[in-house]
C-alpha cells in the first residue's frame, strides 16, 4: 500500500470560469522515501492539487468526487480538527516564497517551537529546535533561535521553512515550488538539502514545480499536469527521455538546450563601457551617516553592432544595475559609457534625449512593467509621441509593431490586464521597439514566464534581433537562457565582472571559480532535454 | 537594541523635538499677531467707555506697544525658562491656567482614545472574521453612522437617553457640585460624569479604527505566512491572535500615534457640550477674548503633546515590528 494515494481527485471552480474544474479526476500515489514531482506550468492545477492533500483548498471550491488516502485513512473524511492536528504532525509543508512565509513579527525559534507547541509537545521545545536547525545546516543555531526573518536570506528562511515543516518528522513532506525564488546556486544548496533528508528520515516528498532541470535533478518519479489534469505519469528517466504526451514532449522541448549558438563575426562597435562604478548610499540623515553598497564596481565591456552580449549573475549581483545605468535611469558614479564613441555620462538631459530612442530596455516583470490605466495603443505610441512623431502616424506604427511581436491588431484598444504574462512581455517588446532603437537591453525578458510562453518569447526576440540587426544586451539569472541566446557573455558576481568571454568558452572551459560554481548549480545539468526526433 | 543604542536615539530625537517645538511656538507667536483685534482692543470693547489713551494704556501694561521682534524674543526667552507668560484677562500666570485644566482633558481624552482604540479593534476584528456575512455589514454600518454623525449631534442624544429619559448618568460637569466627595466617592463619582463625554468623543474614532482593523486583518490573512501557520497545524484561534492581529496592529498604531496627538486639542466641542472644564475650553474662551498668551501656552502645550506621542509611537513600533530599528 502507498503511503498517500490520491484517487480520482476532482475539484470544481466557482461557475464561470475558464474551466469547471481546478483539477479533475487526478490520481497519483507516493511512496515512502520516494520524491515524485508534479510538473506543469501556472494555472495547470499542480498547487490546488498540494493544497487538497494538505486540507487547505481555499472554501468555495468544492471537492466533488474522489479519495486522498494517506496511511490507511480517507483525509477528505476527517474533521477539521483532526485534519489540523495531521499537519505539521504527520504532513509537512514548503512553500515557494521564502521572503514572505514566515511572520516577520516572530522570531526563528518562535515559530519552529509553535509546531512542538500546537500539538502538545512541550518538552525540551528549545533543545529540539536546536537540533532541527542543524539538520538542515544553519549556521550559529543557539543565535538564531532570538532572530528574526528579515536578518536572514532566501535560502536561509527557506532551511528554516524546512525546519519547520520536518519539525514533527512527518511522512510526507509536500513541497511547492520551493526553490523557485532561489538563485541558482541557494536553489541547488536547497534541492540537495531535501535530497538529504529525505533519504535520512525515508520521508515521501510531493515536489511541486515547473522546472524541468528541477524534476532532471532530484525527482524518482513524474507526473506532469496541463489543464487540471494528469496527462503524464511516470519514472523520472522514462518521461525526462522519452516523452510519450504530445504536451510533455512540447514542454521539454521548450526547456532552453543550453547549447552556445554560432557567433557572429565582430563589427563595428557601438558600446564600450569603462570602469563604470555605482554605489548606492542608504538610510543617513541629520546626525548620522548610511551606509554604502558597491552596486558596480570598475565594469568594462563593448558590444559590437548585431552581438548580443549576456550579464549573468545571481541576485545583488549588479546586472540590473548595470544595464540601468547604461539607460542612465541611474546615475553613475563615474567611468564612460560611450555609445559610438559619445559618452553619454557628459551629456545633459537635453543632449541625451536623442539617444535615449536609441537606446531601449524590456524589462522583467510583464505585470508591473505597464499602465494598467492606459490602453496598450498608447502605451506603444508614447515613446514616439514624445520625440516628435504625430498621434496617427505613432498609432499606426504600434499597430505594425503588434503584427511583428504577433498579437492582434485589435490590441491597441484594450488594457494590459486583458492580456497574458507572455502576451504583456511582447507589448513591452513593441514598446522598446517603436523607437526603432540600435541597442536593446533586455532585463530578465522571460524569467517571470512559463517554459512553454519563454521559448515562443525568446523565438521571437531572436527573429526580430535579425530581421532588424538589433544588438543586445540580455541580463538573466538562467544560464539556459543565456547560453542559448548570447554570443558572449559576462559573469557579474558582488557587482564586479568575473569573466567575460564568448559563450562556448565560458560554458565549456570556464577560467572563473565562480563561473564553475554557477555551471554546477545548473539544476539537471547532466539532463539534456532530447531534441525533437520527428 | 542595546540600552545605550536606545538612549542615543532617545536624546537626538529630544534635540530634533525641541528644535520643532520652538519652531511652531515662533510661527504660532507670528500667525495670531496676523488676527485683527488684541487684547486691548477687545477688553477696551467690553468695558465700553474706552478712548484711545485708555486704549494706549492697555496695550503699554500688556507690552503690546513694543516691536514685534521684541516681544517674540521676550516671549521665546520665557519658553525656554518654563515661563508660558501671564493671563492679565484673568490675572493669572498661564501655567498655572493650563496645569489647572490639562488633568480634566487629559482624563477625558484618555478614556475615549482607550475606549475607540479597544472597542474600535474588537470590532474591526469580530467583522473580519465575519467577512461578507450579516454581521460584518451591521458592524460596517454602526461604524459608519458614527463616523458620519457630528459629534456634538451624538453627544446631545446621548444626554437625552441616558442622563434625560434613563437618569442614568449625570449630564455635564466633572463631578457632583457640592457633594464634596473624597476618595473613593470622588473617583466614582468622576468616573460617572466621565462616561457619556468619553463615549461622545470615542465614537469618531473608534468608527476609523474598526474599519482600519478590518481591512488590515483581512489583508494580513490573505498573506503567506498565515498559509504556513495553517499548512503547521496551528489552531484557528491562535493563528488569529498569535499571526493575523499582531501584524494587522501595524497600520493601527499609526493612526493611534497621530490620534493621540490631538488629545489635548481636539475635544472642544465635547467640553463644551459637557460643560467639562478642560482645556479646550479654556483655548476657546481665549480665542474670542483674545487673550494672546493663554492661547499660545495652549498651543504650546498641543506642540508638546505631539511631538512627544510622535516619539513614543516611533518606539512602540520598534518595539512591536523588530524590523523597524531604533537609530
Amino acid at each position: 500500500m502507498s503511503l498517500l494515494s490520491v484517487e480520482g481527485l476532482t475539484i470544481a471552480l466557482p461557475p464561470g470560469g475558464e474551466r469547471a474544474h481546478a483539477i479533475e479526476d487526478i490520481s497519483l500515489h507516493l511512496d515512502a522515501g520516494e520524491i515524485l514531482c508534479v510538473v506543469g506550468e501556472s494555472g495547470s492545477g499542480k498547487s490546488m492539487t498540494a493544497s487538497a492533500v494538505m486540507g487547505l483548498v481555499p472554501p468555495g471550491l468544492p471537492i466533488v468526487s474522489g479519495r486522498i488516502v494517506f496511511e490507511g485513512t480517507d483525509l477528505l473524511r476527517l474533521s477539521a480538527e483532526q485534519m489540523r492536528e495531521l499537519r505539521g504532525r504527520r504532513l509537512g509543508m514548503v512553500f515557494q516564497e521564502p521572503m514572505t512565509a514566515l511572520n516577520p513579527l516572530m522570531t526563528v525559534g518562535d515559530q519552529i517551537g509553535e509546531v512542538f507547541r500546537v500539538h502538545g509537545e512541550t518538552g525540551d521545545v528549545r533543545g529540539r529546535v536546536l537540533r532541527l536547525l542543524e539538520d538542515v545546516r544553519l549556521p550559529d543555531p543557539p543565535s538564531l533561535l532570538g532572530t528574526y526573518p528579515f536578518r536572514l536570506s532566501g535560502g536561509q528562511r527557506q532551511r528554516v521553512m524546512i525546519a519547520m515543516a520536518l519539525a514533527l518528522g512527518p511522512s510526507v513532506l509536500i513541497a511547492d515550488e520551493p526553490t523557485t525564488a532561489l538563485d541558482v546556486t541557494t536553489q541547488m544548496q536547497i534541492l540537495r538539502l531535501i535530497r538529504q533528508l529525505q533519504q535520512e528520515k525515508g520521508t515521501g516528498v510531493l515536489f511541486i514545480t515547473h522546472d524541468f532541470g528541477v524534476v532532471a535533478e532530484i525527482a524518482d518519479r513524474v507526473a506532469v499536469m496541463q489543464h487540471g489534469r494528469i496527462v503524464e505519469q511516470g519514472p523520472a528517466r522514462a518521461v525526462l527521455n522519452a516523452p510519450q504526451h504530445p504536451y510533455t514532449r512540447a514542454l521539454i522541448d521548450a526547456v532552453p538546450h543550453g547549447t552556445a549558438r554560432a557567433t557572429t563575426s565582430a563589427s563595428e562597435e557601438v558600446l564600450r563601457l569603462d570602469g563604470v562604478r555605482k554605489t548606492f548610499r542608504r538610510g543617513g540623515g541629520l546626525f548620522k551617516r548610511g551606509s554604502a553598497v558597491v552596486a558596480v564596481k570598475d565594469a568594462r565591456f563593448s558590444l559590437a553592432k548585431g552581438e548580443t552580449l549576456g550579464l549573468v549573475g545571481e541576485s545583488g549581483s549588479g546586472k540590473s544595475t548595470l544595464a540601468r545605468c547604461v539607460v542612465r535611469l541611474f546615475e553613475p558614479d563615474g567611468g564612460s559609457i560611450a555609445f559610438h564613441g559619445t559618452d553619454l555620462l557628459r551629456l545633459s538631459r537635453a543632449a541625451m534625449k536623442p539617444y535615449r530612442q536609441r537606446i531601449q530596455m524590456v524589462f522583467q516583470d510583464p505585470y508591473a512593467s505597464l499602465n494598467p490605466r492606459r490602453k496598450v495603443g498608447d502605451i506603444i505610441a508614447e515613446g514616439p509621441v514624445t520625440h516628435g512623431v504625430p498621434r496617427a502616424q505613432a498609432i499606426a506604427k504600434a499597430k505594425d509593431l503588434l503584427r511583428l511581436v504577433q498579437l492582434d491588431a485589435g490590441a491597441l484598444d484594450r488594457y494590459p490586464h486583458e492580456f497574458s504574462g507572455g502576451q504583456r512581455q511582447r507589448i513591452g517588446l513593441a514598446r522598446a521597439l517603436a523607437l526603432d532603437p540600435e541597442l536593446l537591453i533586455a532585463d530578465e525578458p522571460v524569467s517571470a514566464l512559463d517554459v512553454s510562453v519563454q521559448a515562443q518569447v525568446l523565438a521571437l526576440l531572436d527573429d526580430i534581433r535579425h530581421r532588424l540587426g538589433l544588438t543586445m544586451l540580455f541580463i538573466t539569472h538562467d544560464l539556459r537562457v543565456a547560453a542559448q541566446v548570447c554570443d558572449r557573455i559576462a559573469v557579474m558576481q558582488q557587482g564586479e565582472i568575473v569573466e567575460l568571454g564568448d559563450t562556448a568558452q565560458v560554458f565549456g572551459s570556464p577560467r572563473h571559480a565562480y563561473t564553475r560554481e554557477l555551471l554546477d548549480a545548473i539544476p539537471g545539468k547532466h539532463w539534456m532535454p532530447p531534441r525533437q526526433a520527428a | 537594541m542595546g540600552a545605550e543604542r536606545l538612549l542615543r536615539f532617545l536624546a537626538q530625537r529630544l534635540v530634533k523635538a525641541a528644535i520643532v517645538v520652538l519652531a511652531i511656538v515662533v510661527f504660532q507667536f507670528v500667525l495670531i499677531r496676523l488676527a485683527p483685534g488684541d487684547p486691548a482692543s477687545v477688553i477696551a470693547g467690553q468695558s465700553g467707555a474706552a478712548d484711545a489713551e485708555f486704549m494706549a494704556q492697555l496695550r503699554a501694561q500688556f507690552g503690546l506697544d513694543r516691536p514685534m521682534h521684541e516681544q517674540l524674543w521676550i516671549y521665546v526667552k520665557g519658553i525656554l525658562t518654563l515661563d508660558l507668560g501671564f493671563s492679565h484677562r484673568q490675572q493669572l500666570p498661564v501655567a498655572t491656567l493650563i496645569w489647572d485644566r490639562l488633568p480634566a482633558t487629559l482624563l477625558l481624552t484618555g478614556a475615549a482614545f482607550l475606549f475607540a482604540i479597544s472597542a474600535g479593534v474588537a470590532l474591526g476584528v469580530a467583522a473580519a472574521r465575519r467577512v461578507g456575512r450579516p454581521a460584518d455589514s451591521v458592524i460596517t454600518v454602526i461604524a459608519l453612522t458614527f463616523y458620519a454623525t457630528p459629534i456634538f449631534w451624538v453627544g446631545l442624544l446621548l444626554v437625552l437617553i441616558f442622563s434625560v429619559w434613563l437618569e442614568w448618568l449625570p449630564s455635564f460637569g466633572m463631578y457632583t457640585v457640592g457633594a464634596d466627595l473624597t476618595g473613593l466617592a470622588y473617583a466614582l463619582d468622576v468616573g460617572r460624569h466621565l462616561i457619556l463625554p468619553a463615549i461622545t468623543l470615542g465614537l469618531f474614532f473608534l468608527a476609523i479604527y474598526a474599519r482600519l482593523a478590518r481591512a488590515s486583518m483581512l489583508e494580513v490573512a490573505d498573506q503567506d505566512f498565515v498559509r504556513t501557520a495553517h499548512a503547521k497545524g496551528v489552531p484557528e484561534g491562535r493563528i488569529i491572535r498569535a499571526h493575523v492581529l499582531r501584524n494587522a496592529l501595524l497600520p493601527v498604531i499609526t493612526f493611534a500615534g497621530i490620534q493621540a496627538g490631538q488629545l489635548v486639542g481636539g475635544s472642544i466641542l465635547v467640553e463644551t457640550v459637557f460643560a467639562w472644564p478642560g482645556i479646550g475650553r479654556l483655548a476657546f474662551d481665549a480665542l474670542l477674548q483674545r487673550d494672546y498668551a493663554v492661547l499660545l501656552g495652549v498651543f504650546f502645550c498641543t506642540a508638546v503633546m505631539v511631538v512627544l506621542f510622535n516619539l513614543i509611537t516611533d518606539l512602540l513600533y520598534a518595539v512591536i515590528d523588530p524590523r523597524v530599528e531604533v537609530a
